[in-house]
C-alpha cells in the first residue's frame, strides 16, 4: 500500500517532466465548430432523452417510464419490430451473400459486376416512401404481380397482404439485399485465391473447401453485417409509415415513436423519452457486436 | 481461367427479377392513368401541380444548405485533424458513425424535445434551420469518410507548409488549396447526401415541413397513379445522382477512387472496403 501511494517527490518529478513537454496550444479550436454543432444537434438530444426517460413530469427522478415500457402493446410492438427485423437480416443477409457470391466468383463479366454493385449503392438509398409505392405497385391489390397471378389462377389475397408481417418483410428485404452485397463483396473478394488452390491441390471438393475454409473465414463478416441489417430494420420508419399508413394497427417501435410526437396532446411524454431510449440501447448493442464482429472479421481478411 | 458456375447465374437471375419487377410495376402503373391506354397523363398531371414545384425546390434548397453546411464543417474539421490532431481522429470517426445508433425518427424526437419553446421550434423558419441540423447529422458518416479518403490521398503536410512559405494564411490555405484538392472527393459525398435529402421523409414530416418526401406520402391519399409517377421520378432522380457521381470519381486514381466509392455509397460498408484496402 505504501508503495503505491505516490510520494512527495515522485509527484514533483511527474510534474517536472509534464512542464517540459506541455506547451500551451490552441489547436483544438480548430475542431470546435465540429464538436459544438454535433453537441448540440446529436449528443444533447440523444442525453436529453436518456435523461428525461429517468424523469417524471415534476423533474423528480422516477423509473415509472421505463416500467411503462411493460405495457403488452408496447411489448407487442418491440418482439413485432425485432422480429422483422431478424427475419429480414437473416433472409436479406441470405440472399445478399448469394448474390455477393455470384458477381465476386471467377468469369463472371466485370461489368455485370459493376452494374450490380452500382445498383446496389442506389438501391441500398431506396427505402422510403417510393419504395413503399413500388410494391404496392407490384404485390398491392391491383399490382402487377398480383394481377398476373390472378391470370393463371393464383390469388394472392386474402392469405396474403402486403400490409402484413411478411409483406412488410418483403419490402425491408429490398434495401436489406443491397446493403449486404455492398459490405460482402469487398470481403468475398478478400478470400484469397491461394487459399482455395491449395485446398484443391490437397484435394478438397468445392464443398469442402467452403465448409473447411471459405465459410469459416467469412463467418465473422457475414454475421456482423447481418447484426447491421438488422439495425438498419429496426431504424427504419418511412418505408413501415407509407405501407401501413402510421396507423395504430402498425406495430412497428418507430412509428409508435413518430406517433407519440405528432399527436397535439402530450398524453404520456415520459413514455416517448423510453421508447426512444429502448432504441437507443437496442441499436446501440448492435452496433457494438457489430463492430467487434467486423475486428474478428479483418484479421483474415487484412491484406 | 475458371468459368462461372451455373450457381451464380442462378442467383444473378434471381436477384435480378426480384429487383427489376418493383421498378417495372411501378413504370407500368405510372403509364396507366387514362383507362385503356398506355400513356404520360400521371406525369403531366404531376408535373402541373403547384404543390409539386413547390416541394421540390423545398427540398432541393434544403439538399444544398445541407451539403453547404457540411462541407464547411467537415473539410476544416478533418484538414485540421490530419495536420495537427492525428489523435483526434478515432474520436471523430466515432462520432461520425453516431448518425447510425440514433434513428432519423429518435434524432428528430430528441431534438423536438431538446428545443421545445426555443425560437428553433416557434417559428417556422427556425423549423427549416433545425430540419437542415438534422440533415446535415445525417450526412456526417458520408461527408466525413469522403472527405477524410480525399485528404488521405494528397500530401497535406507537404500542402501546407508550401502554401505557408509563399505566405498564404489559414483562409487561402483552406479555401484556395485544400477545397480544390478534395473536391472531387466532397462531391461524391455531396451527391450522396443530396439524394437523402431529396427523399428523405421522417424528419421532415415530423417536423411539419413542406419537403418533397411529405409530398409524395400526402399525394397517395388522394391520387392513385400519380404517387406512382413520383416514385418513378424520385428513383430517376436518386439514379442520376449517383450514375454523375460514379462519372466524376472515373479516372482520378483508379484504384483510390473505387476504394472511395464504395464508402460514400454507404458509409456502412467502410469496414468492409477497408479489409480489402
Amino acid at each position: 500500500m505504501a508503495q503505491t501511494a505516490p510520494t512527495d517527490r515522485n509527484v514533483r518529478q511527474a510534474s517536472g517532466l509534464a512542464r517540459v513537454t506541455w506547451r500551451p496550444s490552441w489547436a483544438w479550436l480548430g475542431v470546435l465548430p465540429f464538436f459544438a454543432f454535433i453537441g448540440a444537434f446529436l449528443i444533447w438530444p440523444a442525453a436529453e432523452i436518456v435523461v428525461l426517460s429517468f424523469l417524471d413530469g415534476r423533474g423528480q427522478p422516477t423509473l415509472q417510464n421505463v416500467r411503462d415500457l411493460g405495457q403488452p402493446f408496447i411489448v407487442t410492438s418491440y418482439i413485432y419490430t425485432i422480429e422483422l427485423s431478424a427475419v429480414t437480416a437473416l433472409l436479406g443477409g441470405l440472399a445478399g451473400f448469394l448474390l455477393a457470391y455470384a458477381v465476386t466468383s471467377a468469369g463472371m463479366p466485370r461489368w455485370i459486376r459493376a452494374a450490380v454493385l452500382s445498383f446496389s449503392g442506389v438501391a441500398s438509398n431506396f427505402a422510403g416512401i417510393p419504395l413503399a409505392f413500388a410494391f404496392i405497385a407490384t404485390l398491392g391489390q391491383l399490382g402487377l404481380v398480383t394481377q398476373g397471378l390472378r391470370q393463371v389462377g393464383i390469388s394472392l389475397y386474402p392469405t396474403f397482404s402486403l400490409y402484413s408481417f411478411w409483406g412488410l418483410a418483403l419490402t425491408y428485404i429490398y434495401f436489406q439485399i443491397p446493403l449486404m452485397v455492398l459490405i460482402m463483396a469487398p470481403a468475398l473478394d478478400g478470400l484469397r485465391r491461394e487459399w482455395r488452390e491449395a485446398a484443391e491441390s490437397l484435394g478438397a471438393s468445392p464443398w469442402q473447401y467452403w465448409r473447411r475454409v471459405g465459410f469459416p473465414i467469412l463467418l465473422p463478416s457475414l454475421l456482423g453485417t447481418m447484426v447491421l441489417l438488422f439495425g438498419n430494420a429496426f431504424g427504419a420508419h418511412a418505408t413501415a409509415f407509407a405501407l401501413t399508413g402510421g396507423g395504430s394497427q402498425a406495430s412497428v417501435v418507430t412509428i409508435l415513436i413518430g406517433a407519440q410526437l405528432s399527436s397535439d396532446a402530450f398524453s404520456n411524454p415520459g413514455l416517448g423519452n423510453a421508447l426512444a431510449l429502448g432504441m437507443i440501447v437496442i441499436m446501440g448493442l448492435t452496433i457494438t457486436l457489430y463492430t467487434w464482429l467486423q475486428r474478428l472479421a479483418e484479421r483474415w481478411l487484412q491484406r | 481461367m475458371r468459368r462461372a458456375s451455373y450457381w451464380s447465374w442462378l442467383w444473378l437471375a434471381l436477384g435480378s427479377l426480384y429487383f427489376a419487377l418493383p421498378l417495372l410495376a411501378t413504370l407500368q402503373f405510372s403509364l396507366l392513368a387514362k383507362k385503356g391506354e398506355i400513356g404520360l397523363t400521371a406525369y403531366a398531371s404531376v408535373f402541373r401541380d403547384s404543390g409539386f414545384a413547390a416541394s421540390f425546390a423545398f427540398s432541393f434548397q434544403t439538399a444544398l444548405a445541407t451539403i453547404l453546411v457540411s462541407a464547411l464543417l467537415i473539410v476544416p474539421t478533418t484538414y485540421w485533424v490530419h495536420l495537427r490532431l492525428p489523435e483526434l481522429r478515432p474520436l471523430i470517426e466515432f462520432l461520425t458513425l453516431l448518425p447510425f445508433v440514433v434513428p432519423a425518427v429518435v434524432l428528430v424526437f430528441g431534438l423536438a424535445r431538446s428545443y421545445n419553446r426555443t425560437p428553433l421550434t416557434d417559428s417556422h423558419g427556425g423549423l427549416h434551420v433545425l430540419l437542415i441540423a438534422a440533415y446535415v447529422v445525417l450526412s456526417f458518416p458520408y461527408m466525413y469518410r469522403a472527405v477524410d479518403t480525399g485528404l488521405r490521398a494528397i500530401n497535406v503536410r507537404a500542402l501546407t507548409e508550401a502554401a505557408q512559405s509563399l505566405g498564404a494564411g489559414w483562409p487561402t490555405i483552406l479555401f484556395r488549396v485544400i477545397f480544390p484538392n478534395v473536391f472531387v472527393a466532397l462531391l461524391s459525398g455531396a451527391f450522396v447526401t443530396f439524394a437523402i435529402v431529396m427523399g428523405e421523409f421522417t424528419i421532415a414530416a415530423l417536423l411539419a415541413q413542406p419537403a418533397f418526401g411529405p409530398y409524395i406520402n400526402l399525394l397517395s391519399s388522394s391520387k392513385v397513379y400519380e404517387p406512382s409517377a413520383l416514385a418513378v421520378v424520385s428513383f430517376a432522380l436518386t439514379w442520376a445522382s449517383i450514375g454523375l457521381l460514379q462519372w466524376l470519381s472515373r479516372g482520378v486514381g483508379q484504384g483510390k477512387m473505387q476504394n472511395a466509392r464504395c464508402k460514400m455509397q454507404d458509409a456502412r460498408c467502410k469496414r468492409g472496403s477497408d479489409a480489402v484496402s
